[in-house]
């Protein structure tokens, strides 16, 4: 579904990004893990089409397209989904408003009508009770005043009515309390399919508790430098990132 | 300045549509004003004596004022000497009696701006005032109306008609002494709308009035004046364009509304008057006075407006609530863009008891532009348990333009209670693409977050023009939830 081949990424003409090669098949879940500034919110941006990132070299496929090519709004409506890091605040649109107007626009590509209102409603309403989250939360103004915990189950809940094929979460587990991961892990579970993939960047093994990964991946210093199954992310946990360091990469 | 940055300009920057000249025979006055203008500008309108007397005293004391300089607004002096005072299409004799005698180029303007005045086309329960330059040229309804005894006209008939309403009326709520652009205007206004309705009659239609300037080195002083007397209700709206020029042209009105007892007057503007161009070159300068009295218990004046358009806009649409229980309220929006200042808000003069103001004003600025607002809230000591709520926000588009706010307050009665709030957000890149990356195209992205910024004013607008009001922010509201 994805296939990424040697890319190099620069910011301001940093090099952000040293070479990521990375395949991705339908229904696996990737876990991205690495110490902070190592590149992990760069590369699911880049994926998503944020501007401000200059690809220096490499590729990215997506459903054999060249993903590079796309609009960010165009990869959206095909299937590509970021979960952010950090959700910004939209003052004066309500979320029902933006969930609706994200569905159809993503519908509209897939060559089918709008969504009638009251079907909307309902879906949403189903959706949101599976989130645990209060009916009222849709009413208010997009992320205003939520707390980081609330913003990133929000998140959660835009995935889940927009459907995506590939999506990407940039620490959806950051901020989360204890029962609240365990909620928004289940959401994730719902979602998994033999069409869908995952890209989980996170930090911690908690997550991985509640949605065992295919793989795991360590980024650092802008490259993948180690990749491995679920037990991967247990060494790490014990051993933390010193090793990087120590020259005792072995990729 | 990033893509998305200008993306979102680009989107706001839309090209001005209403842009073009129509070009006609007119009589025109040469450049220059004196009291022998104003004489001509008088008998060439066919005023009543009292009229030109009126005018006369008021040129007289404008000539000892100085302009205003206390406005958040950088302006180059004007010179009075070197505009216009009137122009006019050629008519034929006394004025056109029926639409066939208009210059078919003035009907044809006014279709291209989707105004259409002819019989067939006619906008089904609006009646239409339309003021080309310094003349109305037709006024749709008016016969139909009148059955219900609401007088809708052109102020320049309404002066050779009803005298007695001119003289009770004009200038009772803003005198010709009140300032600068209001003296200028008691002196030299050319035309604008006259409504009167009658006790107990709920007007039928709306009523609006679309002003148009078109030709060059000519100031538009528009002067409007509506009555509702006792128990009546209407609904007015203005619309405003002008031609792309690299002058900059004046606008200066004056509107008065007068709501009796029991009376609810509610007025709407969508301003568009031709902004300048992206370099800050030309456009109007619109410097108005507005301003209601609420003079009979439980009457009501709602502003609202839609301010889009101008080089420099100076207006704040005021209420003087004199009756007990009268309601005055004020929704705007103010957008400025790439070199264009707004200083503008309003003023709630609260005197009578249990007297109640809105005040909900959103400023949008994108490019260079400066957004003011100004506004005050006074409250007499008579003014018993008197309430004012002010919200006042502002939207910053890039990190070039300028939001301010002046709340003004003054209170001499200790029961009156008075809420403000105001906020300052930015349409941020991250925003943009947040929506981008849930589907949604730059354009609608910015057009759904300044909708939703605007949404508490739009609400109160006619439908058909909270439509308008949406097309001219350049955006289109798709769907209906939220
Ligand atoms: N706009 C920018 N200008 C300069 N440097 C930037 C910019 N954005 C990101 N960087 C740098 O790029 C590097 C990678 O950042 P990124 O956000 O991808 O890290 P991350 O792996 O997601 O870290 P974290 O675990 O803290 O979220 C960091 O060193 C960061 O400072
Ligand atoms: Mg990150």
């Amino acid at each position: 579904m994805l296939s990424i081949k040697n890319l190099t990424v620069n910011i301001n003409d940093k090099a952000i990004l040293n070479g990521i090669n990375l395949e991705i098949n339908a229904g696996e879940i990737h876990a991205i893990m690495g110490p902070n500034g190592s590149g992990k919110s760069t590369l699911s941006h880049v994926l998503s089409g944020k501007p401000g990132y200059q690809i220096t070299g490499g590729t990215i496929h997506y459903k054999g397209k060249n993903l590079v090519d796309m609009a960010p709004e165009i990869r959206a409506r095909e299937g590509v989904f970021l979960a952010f890091q950090y959700p910004v605040e939209i003052p004066g649109v309500s979320n029902v408003y933006l969930l609706k107007a994200a569905l159809n626009a993503v519908r509209k590509h897939q060559g089918l009508d709008e969504v009638d209102a009251m079907d909307f409603l309902s879906l949403v309403k189903a959706k949101i009770k599976t989130l645990d989250m209060d009916e009222r939360f849709l009413y208010r103004a997009v992320n205003e005043g939520f707390s980081g915990g609330e913003k990133k189950r929000n998140e959660i809940l835009q995935m889940a009515i927009l459907e995506p094929a590939l999506c990407i979460l940039d620490e959806t587990d950051s901020g989360l309390d204890i029962d609240a991961l365990k909620i928004v892990a289940e959401g994730i579970n719902a979602l998994r399919s033999p069409e869908r993939a995952f890209i989980m960047v996170t930090h911690y093994q908690r997550l991985l508790d509640y949605i065992k990964p295919d793989y795991v991946h360590v980024l650092a210093h802008g490259q993948i430098v180690k990749s491995g199954g679920a037990d991967l992310a247990l060494a790490l946990e014990k051993e933390g990132y010193g090793w990087l360091e120590e020259g005792q990469v072995s990729a | 300045m990033s893509d998305s940055t200008q993306e979102i300009n680009q989107i706001i920057n839309q090209e001005y549509k209403q842009g073009f000249v129509t070009v006609l025979e007119t009589d025109t006055f040469a450049p220059g004003l004196n009291e022998v203008v104003i004489q001509q500008l008088s008998a060439i309108k066919n005023e009543p004596d009292f009229m030109l007397a009126y005018r006369l005293q008021a040129f007289r004391h404008w000539q000892s004022l100085t302009p205003p300089t206390w406005a958040q607004v950088t302006i180059e002096p004007i010179d009075y000497q070197a505009i216009s005072y009137y122009s006019a299409p050629k008519r034929k004799e006394d004025g056109p009696k029926s639409l066939a005698e208009i210059d078919p180029e003035v009907l044809a303007a006014y279709k291209k701006l989707g105004i259409p005045l002819d019989e067939q086309e006619r906008l089904a329960g609006i009646a239409i005032d339309a003021v080309f330059d310094s003349v109305s040229v037709a006024t749709t309804f008016k016969d139909k109306l009148k059955e219900v005894g609401v007088i809708f006209c052109p102020i320049s008939e309404a002066l050779r008609d009803y005298p007695e309403l001119i003289k009770t009326y004009l200038g009772s709520v803003v005198p010709h002494t009140d300032n600068f652009f209001a003296a200028l205007n008691a002196a030299v206004f050319t035309d604008g709308s006259f409504v009167y309705i009658p006790k107990g009659v709920r007007c039928p239609m709306e009523l609006s009035t679309y002003f148009r300037i078109n030709a060059a080195n000519t100031g538009q002083f528009e002067r409007t004046l509506i009555i509702a007397d006792e128990g009546s209700q209407v609904s007015y709206l203005e619309g405003c364009t002008a031609p792309m020029r690299d002058e900059n042209q004046l606008h200066a009105a004056v509107v008065e509304l007068i709501a009796l007892r029991d009376a609810t007057i509610k007025y709407s503007t969508v301003q568009n008057w031709y902004p300048g161009d992206k370099q800050g070159k030309g456009g109007i300068y619109n410097f108005v006075t507005k301003r209601a009295e609420c003079r009979g218990d439980n009457s009501k004046v709602s502003w609202t407006q839609v301010e889009t358009g101008s080089a420099i806009t100076w207006k704040y649409p005021s209420c003087v609530l004199l009756g007990n229980n009268s309601v005055g309220e004020f929704y705007s929006v103010a957008v400025t863009n790439n070199y264009q200042q707004a200083d503008t808000g309003t003023k709630m003069i609260h005197i009578g008891k249990n007297t109640r103001s809105t005040i909900v004003s959103k400023g949008i600025s994108a490019g260079h532009a400066q957004n003011t607002y100004r506004g005050l809230v006074k409250v007499l000591k008579s003014a018993e348990n008197a309430r004012n709520y002010t919200q006042c926000d502002s939207l910053l588009v890039g990190d070039q333009c300028g939001a301010h706010t002046f709340p003004y307050l003054e209170v001499k009665q200790p029961s009156a209670q008075i809420e403000h709030e105001a906020t300052t957000a930015k349409i941020g890149e991250d925003q943009l693409f947040f929506c981008q990356q849930r589907g949604l195209s730059a354009e609608d992205a910015v057009s759904m977050i300044v909708n939703g910024f605007c949404k508490e004013v739009f609400k109160e607008l006619p439908m058909e023009f909270a439509v308008e009001a949406q097309a001219l922010l350049g955006l289109s509201l798709e769907g209906s939830v939220g």
